[in-house]
């Protein structure tokens, strides 16, 4: 069958996205800048003031960085360690979320599309939800002894319920109308988790995603407040042991910066991959 | 009767049950439709028309009865009967393309020809240019025509449509109107239209079939002679047009009466 339309293209246009002028982006860039640049401000001069003696000045924090980044300042014990702790810490977070990824998205894919699973795991972890992470700590040190382990038990535990839960929610929020079509298209059964259910479900999964991973950055310092040699979490411990208060303010800078670099590049793949949907352009 | 008709559907019944209530939808709906056919379900809302269109695509069992296409009951969904619906039901996470494709690529068929048959309905439906965009960058009446391609290039021999053009502007609406009858005249396909406008019904169809509601069933059948292209503002189409709306409305009088 060869057909040829007779009828013209038709002269309705479709809404053009053009992206935001340079002026469009440093206006953003400028706006983002003055309220941390008011604080970093308030912060030297209270500390000029003298209103507190126990906090040092952004001056001798940023020197403390330098130092605990590549060293040749004070060279004490955690001179030039940055890039240890921050491993130690990332292998922990991604881990953690990883794992946490792995399990929590086919399982509320399940829960989402299957009733019996719903009936048998939504109830069980419904009731373990609220208990929150930090709670966990005594038994999982316990369970997993003093260490690495157990931090990444507490990090996958912070990032699961997020990413499960709104797994759960995306997969049931798929239109029932796409199921049919996809059906009466001739692609039925579990042909369809793969081409309605996983991408209609995408841009909930990436919310849980998102979510999943701020919390593992947030748990990580708890995860490595004992017995744990190395990590941010540990640096904080062990400054606020040792009184060093510029360490502390080190790691939480760090901790911080790691945590929205995490961020940007899961919210980069999510504007790639769900570059279909009107409400993830940036 | 010698010819086989494409669908039969023989007393056809469906009873919803909503909070413990049973609620007659359907009630013994006899109906043939011939190959290459063009028939209009026509009726006021609650009159069973959207169900037995329902039924006929596979989405709902009836009650009572059974829908037959070549003869054999209709199962569930398939390739074989393809619905456009009023809201598109288009995937929004692919490209009018990719939409297009999803029928070929469910099948099995290989890329070659996939691609081939995309770009044939494509052109068919003239969204040559918008062939990469999602389906949020397009106008209605475009998702229409996409929604109508999909169904095309999966082979369907059988087009169910639930008042596909009930959500565009009028224009919009003539036009399609328009490119349907084009498509359907060179493609021999046959069509069920479920519309509540009666001018839509009388301009597309060989048949207009009348249902009524309360229980919905089928209340008269009428054949549409009119020579095509038919022009909706000819005395002949207002006199069939009067006489299909005073038996619309004569079904009304006497449900309200």
């Amino acid at each position: 069958m060869s057909v040829t339309t007779s009828v013209a293209a038709a002269p309705e246009t479709a809404p053009v996205r053009a992206g935001p002028g340079l002026w469009q982006r440093v206006r953003g860039l400028l706006l983002a800048l003055i309220v941390p640049l008011l604080l970093l401000a308030f912060w030297h001069y209270a500390v000029k003031a003298g209103m507190t003696r126990l906090i040092p000045s952004p001056a001798e924090v940023a020197e403390y960085m330098v130092d605990f980044a590549v060293g040749g300042i004070w060279d004490d014990a955690f001179s030039a360690t940055l890039h240890i702790h921050l491993l130690a810490s990332m292998s922990r977070v991604y881990g953690g979320f990883a794992l946490a990824a792995l399990v929590a998205v086919p399982l509320g894919i399940l829960i989402g599309r299957n009733e019996t699973v719903r009936a048998l795991l939504d109830p069980f972890l419904q009731l373990m939800r609220p208990i929150p992470v930090t709670a966990w700590l005594p038994l999982s040190m316990i369970l997993f002894g003093l260490g690495p382990k157990s931090a990444f038990f507490l990090v996958f535990l912070g990032a699961f319920y997020p990413i499960l839960l709104n797994t759960v929610f995306g997969v049931r929020s798929v239109e029932k109308r796409l199921f049919e079509a996809a059906s009466m298209l001739g692609c039925t059964g579990s042909a369809q988790f793969a081409r309605v259910v996983l991408p209609g479900a995408l841009p909930s999964i990436f919310t849980g995603l998102r979510l999943g991973l701020g919390l593992a950055w947030f748990v990580i310092v708890v995860g490595e407040m004992t017995g744990v040699p190395q990590g941010l979490g540990a640096v904080i411990m062990d400054g606020r042991t040792l009184s060093r208060t510029e360490l502390v303010i080190c790691g939480m800078i760090v901790i911080g910066i790691a945590g929205f670099v995490s961020d940007r590049i899961v919210v980069m793949l999510m504007n790639r991959l769900l570059r279909w949907s009107p409400s993830h352009h940036g | 009767m010698a010819e086989l008709p494409i669908l039969d559907i023989r007393g056809v019944g469906k009873i919803y049950e909503l909070n413990g209530q049973k609620i007659e939808a359907l009630r013994d709906a006899n109906l043939t439709v011939r190959k290459g056919e063009f028939v209009c379900l026509i009726g006021a809302s609650g009159c069973g028309k959207s169900t037995l269109l329902r039924i006929v695509a596979g989405f709902e069992p009836p009650t009572s009865g059974q829908a037959l296409m070549w003869d054999k009951p209709v199962a569930g969904p398939a390739p074989d009967r393809g619905m456009v619906f009023q809201d598109y039901g288009l995937f929004p996470w692919l490209t009018v393309r990719q939409n297009i494709g999803f029928g070929p690529t469910s099948r099995g068929l290989p890329k070659a020809e996939v691609r081939e048959t995309v770009e044939r309905f494509v052109n068919m439906v003239g969204l040559t240019r918008f062939a990469d965009a999602f389906p949020h960058q397009l106008s209605g009446g475009m998702k229409q025509r996409v929604a109508i391609a999909r169904v095309l290039a999966n082979d369907a021999e059988m087009v169910l449509m639930d008042e596909p053009f009930g959500a565009l502007d009028a224009m919009t609406r003539e036009r399609l109107q328009d490119e349907l009858l084009d498509i359907w005249q060179r493609t021999k396909l046959t069509v069920l239209f479920v519309t509540h406008s009666i001018e839509e019904a009388i301009f597309l169809a060989d048949r207009v079939v009348v249902m009524e509601p309360g229980p919905g069933r089928i209340a008269s059948e009428h054949m549409i002679d009119l020579p095509r292209p038919r022009d909706v503002a000819s005395p002949e189409f207002n006199v069939v047009r009067r006489d299909l709306s005073a038996r619309l409305h004569s079904h009304h009088a006497r449900k309200a009466a």
